[in-house]
């Protein structure tokens, strides 16, 4: 045969070319035609079209780069990285370095099996999670010396000014609550507290706890233990002064340094706070961390945040769950304490597990070491004729020099990449860690001797320096004695443990998790993989901002994308959570009337159908909630909306509203609502929880809005790690952007900022680069893709389940937005079956539950994400259908009203595997309801869990092993 | 259908009256149909002996394992006595709203008032049954 000479390739088809959008977005092209079909149109622009109002509607492509490859973005990221400086930091503040055992960062942070969970809502499908939770509450109760801990808060800041809002819930006292605050807490801690005592009307009193005054009105007082400059200090004589006056005490304090010290609890404490960070968890600029609290028994209706529970299930078998959830704001609305929602539940399972491997001789090991090459630093300082400030610490230091010879440690210290903390002119700080050497110390030492050589050998100060902590207060009562923090020594036993409790919960890396207004979407390994990366995570929140030029580069670029995806003009970083978006949104626009003179203005409207945060947040801003009626399809009621604006004309602050609705539909009429709002004086605050359906198709900016929030953990790609972390940044309009939140210690650059809501100034950094290389991966027509096919996949589910189920509220052509109410409520009648009842059968087909009973009583609301495929659609929506098929032979008889496939649900392995069995339908219908799940299954680990019993007879710690045997 | 006795009285809160031997003094609690809607009961907040309510004033809270409700004063008066018996089992409400799972017992301050309270028709009425 003739040699045929092929033709060269043009270069240009060598161009990579590899879309990621089409990696994130589930469905394919021909299944989009398909879906399209399905719900009736011809193309999706006419689809799209239909769907949202045309008023509002983004008639140009957002203004974003186009998208780029996994490829390109890593090494961007790379080249980000690179403009970070990890230096040695001895900033201390309530961030400590630390060694996460790779155990744990493989197995817990890098795995999609721990970080793409939801909040343990369906208990059953949650036990891992919930097991690991329940050992970080006995850590912190352990530690702390207080029996009643929750799962998990936002940072060490936030969870004291939780702290002073339960104290004054429980106090007696009428007038004006006055706090006091130790003047000697970290700096962060002040502000935050200062903040959210001011929107409430609790005045704040700051000073050494040895001159407060417990006169008439002052509620409780919060001191830090040890001190932010390290002094370990004797306050059982404060506690009772405080107690005799009828005060509350909370001590701020720190776990490692309580392996050694005398627990809170045992010198009188009420309530305890802080940060678990140096558990594992490493800095990361910032967070996320998880922060702990802990109460006595007295006050624990009134703690804050989730608390895990041991109760029991249909079959009498322990079972762990959410506890006492009637404290929640999404219970208790404006009459609740606080607005919290979220926990830290990744951070807080990385700490429990942190001390799972090590236990308590390790902990308390690790502990003795810092402690010890403390007290050498100290030994060599002293002998460089420095003054201590304090002759009592754990691992702190806070070091007397003159002023003039501040400025040239620092910069000797810099020059040696170390970062130490100035205190006024005439002190510095040093606080040790555990992963600091004899080499570091004496690098430390040089630095203080302002010579390059070390004048002395450390040796020469002496081994053993005696221990810094007074005699009265070391810790003599044991801790961690459960047998879960003896068993894990090996690594063997470790990844065994870790995997277990993995293999207990449903995550996304198993079936889709349709949980409306949870937006949970692929979280991509690229997205994921900068967070452990050390230039991202090494980082102290205060490190000075020449070193951390690639952390600045990113948060513009991505408060940028921010700003044009929203329409608006300047974003804040630092909430930590969609409900302190609220908050801090809410701030911005009280400051923004105060700063115009109008201090009247406290009446906030929210509608019916707002998610229970949204009230919380107005009320810990300081304002009113005025309820705005629902009209019969779920809308705002326009003319109630009229009424009461102009009723409250005068007083109104703000309207906070969800868009598109918590009930899953574009409302015609925002525009209109916004105009009214305006015309009557107040804001429009956007509550962005359902912005996946608006990215690249309208902004809140343009509809109307002046504040809106982002939950980045939603629409922007950050894992929801069974139950956070979070990021909740708030975008805002120019003439608000002067009051955005401000920072005690970092400048921000706000004219008239607001206070500090997070510790952090801006609050989660390590998960930014997620939200940042989503954006830049999709670029603006991937965007725009994702949201048109999220909104598709709802409208097709509702199309599909016609027939089937009532779609609560559509539009009036019949669509829906990016999620569906299906209302569940006429089988309690026609069959005895409710939503709960459905939810769990929904877990025997290997499917995580919808939203139940959110935003309405009775009701699933279904989110399925753009991300989802059309096969795993399809999977979810037989199972719908087979389940109302299951109510069919209930209704028609065939089944037992009280004894069926659904109100025993969820059925375990252990109940269909068992000799006995005295249902009246087969094993295989119970366990293999469908052939998807005889192909795979995802079992429930417990029957249903009997929330009841569990709330009359609370267990919030490891129980004794007893109790987990037959 | 929820039991609704014919002797007692009743608010549109979901609370029952019910007369004791002292003629000054009424046993208060919530109704059979308003703990069949709370579902199981977890903790109820009550008073003080002592403190005194005006009417429709909030005495307490009830708290099941998803809802939590303010308990309404169906009259103006002072507690005399708390159910002291619920702080350890609190589903003697569900089981027994109209005896032994009572909330709390009220000084009246003015029995006229009682007048104003709803028949067990009207309360029968009032949740459509």
């Amino acid at each position: 045969m003739p040699a045929t000479r092929t033709q060269a390739p043009p270069l240009a088809g060598l161009v990579q070319t590899e879309r990621f959008a089409s990696r994130h977005i589930g469905p394919r092209p021909a299944d989009i035609e398909k879906m399209l079909r399905t719900v009736g149109y011809a193309s999706m622009d006419a689809f799209i079209d239909a769907v949202i109002p045309e008023d509002i509607r983004l008639r140009r492509p957002l203004a974003l780069a186009p998208g780029r490859s996994e490829r390109e973005v890593l090494q961007e990221l790379r080249r980000i990285a690179a403009q970070n400086q990890v230096f040695r930091s001895y900033i201390g503040m309530g961030y400590s370095g630390t060694f996460t055992p790779p155990v744990i960062l493989r197995n817990i942070l890098e795995n999609p099996g721990w970080y793409t969970a939801y909040t343990p809502y369906q208990a059953e499908i949650a036990q891992g999670r919930l097991e690991a939770l329940l050992n970080f509450q006995t850590v912190v109760a352990d530690l702390t010396g207080l029996p009643v801990a929750n799962a998990s808060l936002l940072d060490e800041a936030t969870a004291a000014a939780e702290a002073m809002y339960m104290t004054v819930a429980v106090s007696t006292h009428t007038g004006t609550p006055v706090y006091l605050v130790d003047s000697r807490c970290h700096p962060q801690t002040i502000a935050v507290v200062q903040t959210r005592a001011e929107a409430r009307g609790i005045e704040v009193v700051v000073e050494d706890p040895e001159q407060f005054k417990f006169v008439p009105g002052v509620v409780g007082a919060l001191i830090q233990y040890p001190a932010t400059d390290g002094a370990v200090r004797d306050h059982r004589a404060f506690c009772e002064r405080a107690h005799a006056a009828g005060a509350l005490v909370t001590v701020a304090t720190d776990l490692l340094a309580l392996t050694l010290l005398s627990p809170p609890g045992e010198f009188g404490a009420d309530i305890a706070v802080g940060n678990s960070q140096r558990f594992g968890v490493p800095m990361g600029f910032g967070g996320p961390h998880a922060g702990f609290f802990a109460t006595g028994e007295a006050h624990k209706r009134f703690l804050p945040g989730r608390i895990i529970g041991l109760s029991k299930d249909a079959d009498g078998n322990p079972a762990l769950r959410m506890a006492l959830q009637t404290r929640e704001q999404h219970i208790r609305r404006d009459k609740a304490t606080s607005n919290i929602c979220t926990a830290q539940v990744l951070l807080a399972v990385m700490a429990s597990m942190y001390a799972v491997y090590h236990g308590p001789e390790g902990l308390t090991r690790i502990a003795e070491r810092v402690h010890a090459m403390t007290g050498l630093l100290a030994a060599a300082l002293r002998r460089l004729r420095y003054t201590l400030v304090n002759d009592s610490w754990f691992d702190t230091l806070c070091v007397e020099v003159e002023p003039w010879a501040q400025p040239r440690i620092l910069d000797h210290a810099r020059g040696r990449r170390i970062n130490l903390r100035p205190m006024g002119a005439n002190r510095i700080g040093i606080a040790l860690d555990e992963t600091v050497t004899l080499e570091d110390l004496a690098d430390l030492i040089s630095v203080f001797s302002l010579n390059e050589a070390l004048p002395y050998m450390l040796s020469e100060t002496g081994e053993k320096p005696a221990p810094a902590i007074p005699k009265a207060l070391r810790r003599t009562s044991a801790f961690l004695t459960h047998p879960v923090f003896h068993r894990h020594r090996s690594e063997t036993d470790m990844l065994r443990y870790m995997r277990k409790l993995e293999a207990r919960d449903l995550s996304l890396t198993s079936a889709m998790i349709p949980l409306g207004s949870c937006t949970m979407k692929l979280n991509a390994t690229t997205e994921m993989a900068a967070v452990s990366w050390r230039e991202f995570n090494r980082l102290h929140p205060f490190a000075p901002r020449d070193q951390t030029q690639g952390y600045q580069m990113l948060f513009r670029q991505l408060e940028a994308s921010l700003a044009e995806i929203t329409g608006f003009a300047a974003v804040s970083l630092q909430p930590n959570a969609g409900s302190q978006g609220e908050y801090a949104g809410l701030l911005v626009i009280r400051a923004y009337h105060q700063a115009r003179g109008d201090h009247g203005r406290t009446t906030c409207l929210i509608p019916m159908s707002a998610h229970g945060t949204n009230p919380a947040s107005a009320v810990m801003a300081g304002m009113n909630v005025v309820v705005v009626k629902s009209d019969p399809n779920g809308n705002i009621d326009v003319e109630d909306l009229k009424a009461k604006a102009a009723q409250h004309k005068d007083t109104l602050a703000a309207l906070m509203v969800t868009y598109p609705s918590t009930h899953g539909v574009f409302e015609a009429s925002i525009k209109n609502i916004c105009a009214i709002v305006h015309q009557h004086g107040g804001q429009v605050y956007m509550d962005g929880a359902n912005m996946n359906a608006q990215v690249g198709l309208c902004r809140p900016g343009d509809i109307g809005a002046d504040v809106c929030h982002l939950n980045l953990h939603k629409t922007f790609c950050i894992p929801h790690g069974g139950g956070g972390p979070g990021m909740g940044p708030i975008c805002v309009a120019a003439h608000l952007a002067p009051f955005l939140s401000g920072h005690p210690v970092v400048d921000l650059g706000h004219r008239q900022a607001s206070g500090a809501v997070s510790a952090a100034p801006w609050g989660s950094p390590s998960i930014l680069p997620i939200s940042w290389a989503y954006i830049v991966l999709m670029g603006s027509e991937g965007l725009t893709e994702a949201t048109k096919v999220a909104i598709l996949s709802a409208n097709y589910i509702a199309k599909r389940l016609e027939g089937s189920f009532e779609v609560l509220y559509t539009a009036p052509n019949g669509t829906v937005a990016h999620e569906c109410i299906v209302d569940t409520r006429p089988f309690k009648a026609s069959a005895g079956i409710e939503v709960e009842d459905i939810a769990k059968r929904i877990i025997d087909y290997g499917f995580h539950p919808p939203t139940v009973s959110f935003p309405v009583p009775g009701t699933l609301m279904i989110e399925p994400t753009e991300s989802e495929p059309l096969a795993e659609l399809d999977r979810f929506i037989e199972a719908l259908i087979a389940i109302r098929g299951e109510i069919r032979e209930v209704e028609e008889g065939k089944a037992d009203r009280d004894n069926n496939v659904l109100t025993n649900a969820p059925h375990t392995m252990q109940r269909v595997i068992a000799d006995g069995w005295d249902r009246p339908y087969s094993r295989e219908l119970a366990a293999f309801p469908s052939a998807a799940t005889r192909e795979h299954k995802s079992w429930p680990t417990v029957g249903r869990v009997d929330g009841a019993y569990g709330d009359r007879n609370l267990v919030c710690t490891c129980p004794p092993v007893v109790s987990y045997g037959s | 259908m929820s039991n609704v006795p014919a002797d007692l009285l009743y608010t549109s809160d979901h609370e029952y009256v019910k007369k004791t031997s002292d003629a000054a003094v009424v046993q208060v609690g919530i109704t059979d149909y308003a703990q069949g809607e709370l579902g199981d009961v977890v903790f109820v907040n009550l008073p003080k002996v002592g403190d005194k309510f005006g009417e429709h004033a909030v005495f307490g809270t009830i708290e099941a394992v998803k809802a939590v409700s303010e308990l309404f004063c169906p009259l103006a008066g002072e507690v005399v006595e708390v159910n002291g018996a619920l702080d350890a089992d609190p589903a003697t409400v569900n089981g027994d709203p109209y005896g032994a799972g009572y909330l709390i017992k009220l000084r009246v301050a003015d029995a006229g008032a009682m007048s104003g309270l709803l028949s067990a028709e009207a309360y029968k009425k009032h949740i459509g049954e």
